[in-house]
């Protein structure tokens, strides 16, 4: 069913075979984090694993495996490794401005994994609320 | 050798789907609008993780182009939908 | 003398940004996986066209200098990147969560080039564990999230040494 070389040589099947452990086992932690953390500001941070090393790790597998199958270079994967780079900051950053600016926006706590936010944070949530207002009332 | 690499790409695809299932118990649990915009971020990122097994596994290339619109479709529904939930508005 | 003048204003003219038309060109070979001369020649049209037909929607022209500063600066990134990757799986397999200590921290900044600015957020946002939450307008402070705070003042080093030195150098409006 799988279409690979009867004679692949192990010095090609070894470390695309370390690489696909690894990337796999990885993005498996990172959902692992997402399902498991217990707030949103911390499940944010799990699946920045999978992004980072599970997506580094599959392409240079597929970049690897492909210029030796193919015996010439390979390497468009390197475009979208350079998009996710690129891509991935802009989404983590707009989710965790949103989250903080819903969670003020409904008069909740900032659910933290502290009880009682210590004074620092609480400077940090009255600074982003002087923050936020002026936005919203332009929007 | 062949067998080797034929049991890791198994082991991988099958991470990869209860990865996706951890995903999609987020998403459909979430108790915030933006867990799950997050749940669905990482549903995608999975999904072009899946192509680019596939394309290994059946050595061609025109998976590439598979997990390349699934990134780009991805950023761009994750950001609209972040928008969205930050304004109730995508264009202002 | 007035040949090379010529030249140099010709290059200008027509190649306002040659960074961006050098990744626009290996982007285009790369979508097409070929080096043939007729691939090569509708990417550099496309290189050329490119730059020059959307110059007027980039507000400002970023100066980069320094490759050996990018060199360094990339490489400790990368290593971040990885040791951080390994402490976050380890404390999503191993640590109780509710010992867990996230919390927001502020940084204050002196960078202030808008360009070196995305690339601090990029290289934060792609360290697994920090993520940016913005910039405090009236103070210029970084408010950042951490997953797991052991020392506010280390993440405060770090930051500033590692990542702002640096890109204060790359990013410096004297070097042009």
């Amino acid at each position: 069913m799988m279409q690979i070389p009867a004679d692949i040589s192990p010095w090609l099947a070894i470390p695309v075979a370390l690489l696909l452990i690894c990337g796999s086992i990885i993005t498996l932690v990172g959902t692992l984090g997402l399902l498991r953390l217990p707030h949103f500001y911390q499940r944010i941070h799990g699946p920045a694993i999978t992004i980072t090393f599970g997506a580094g790790s599959f392409l240079l597998a597929s970049m690897l495996y492909f210029t030796v199958l193919q015996q010439r270079l390979v390497i468009h994967e390197l475009l979208i490794s350079a998009f996710i780079m690129l891509t991935a900051p802009v989404t983590a950053m707009l989710l965790m401005r949103t989250a903080v600016y819903r969670d003020l926006r409904n008069g909740r706590q900032r659910p933290d994994t502290k009880p009682e936010p210590p004074a620092a944070s609480g400077q940090a949530t009255t600074a982003e609320v002087k923050q936020h207002r002026p936005d919203g009332e332009n929007a | 050798m062949k067998l080797l690499l034929e049991i890791v790409l198994y082991f991988s695809q099958f991470c990869v789907v209860l990865a996706m299932l951890l995903c999609m118990l987020r998403l459909l649990k979430g108790p915030t609008a933006q867990d799950r915009v997050l749940a669905l971020d990482t549903l995608w990122i999975c999904a072009m993780l899946f192509a680019l097994l596939l394309g290994i596994s059946f050595a061609s290339l025109v998976y590439f182009e598979w997990a390349m619109l699934i990134a780009l479709t991805g950023f761009v529904s994750s950001v609209a939908l972040a928008k969205f939930l930050m304004r109730g508005e995508i264009i202002e | 003398m007035i040949r090379r003048l010529m030249t140099h204003r010709l290059i200008t003219r027509w190649l306002p940004s040659p960074l961006l038309s050098l990744a626009l060109l290996l982007l285009w070979l790369m979508l097409n996986q070929t080096l043939q001369p007729a691939h090569l020649l509708l990417g550099s049209a496309l290189a050329i066209a490119a730059p020059l037909l959307t110059a007027p929607l980039r507000p400002f022209k970023a100066r980069i200098g320094k490759p050996a500063a990018i060199l360094r600066l990339f490489s400790w990134a990368l290593l971040e990147v990885i040791r951080s990757c390994f402490n976050v799986s380890r404390i999503i397999l191993f640590r109780k969560t509710d010992n867990l200590n996230s919390q927001f921290i502020k940084v204050p900044l002196d960078l202030s080039d808008p360009t070196g600015l995305a690339v601090l957020s990029c290289l934060i946002n792609c360290t697994p564990g920090t993520v940016w939450v913005e910039i405090l307008q009236d103070t210029h402070e970084l408010s950042l999230h951490v997953f797991d705070l052991h020392d506010e003042n280390w993440w405060i080093d770090t930051i500033k040494q590692r990542y702002e030195n640096p890109l204060m150098a790359i990013f410096s409006r004297e070097t042009s």
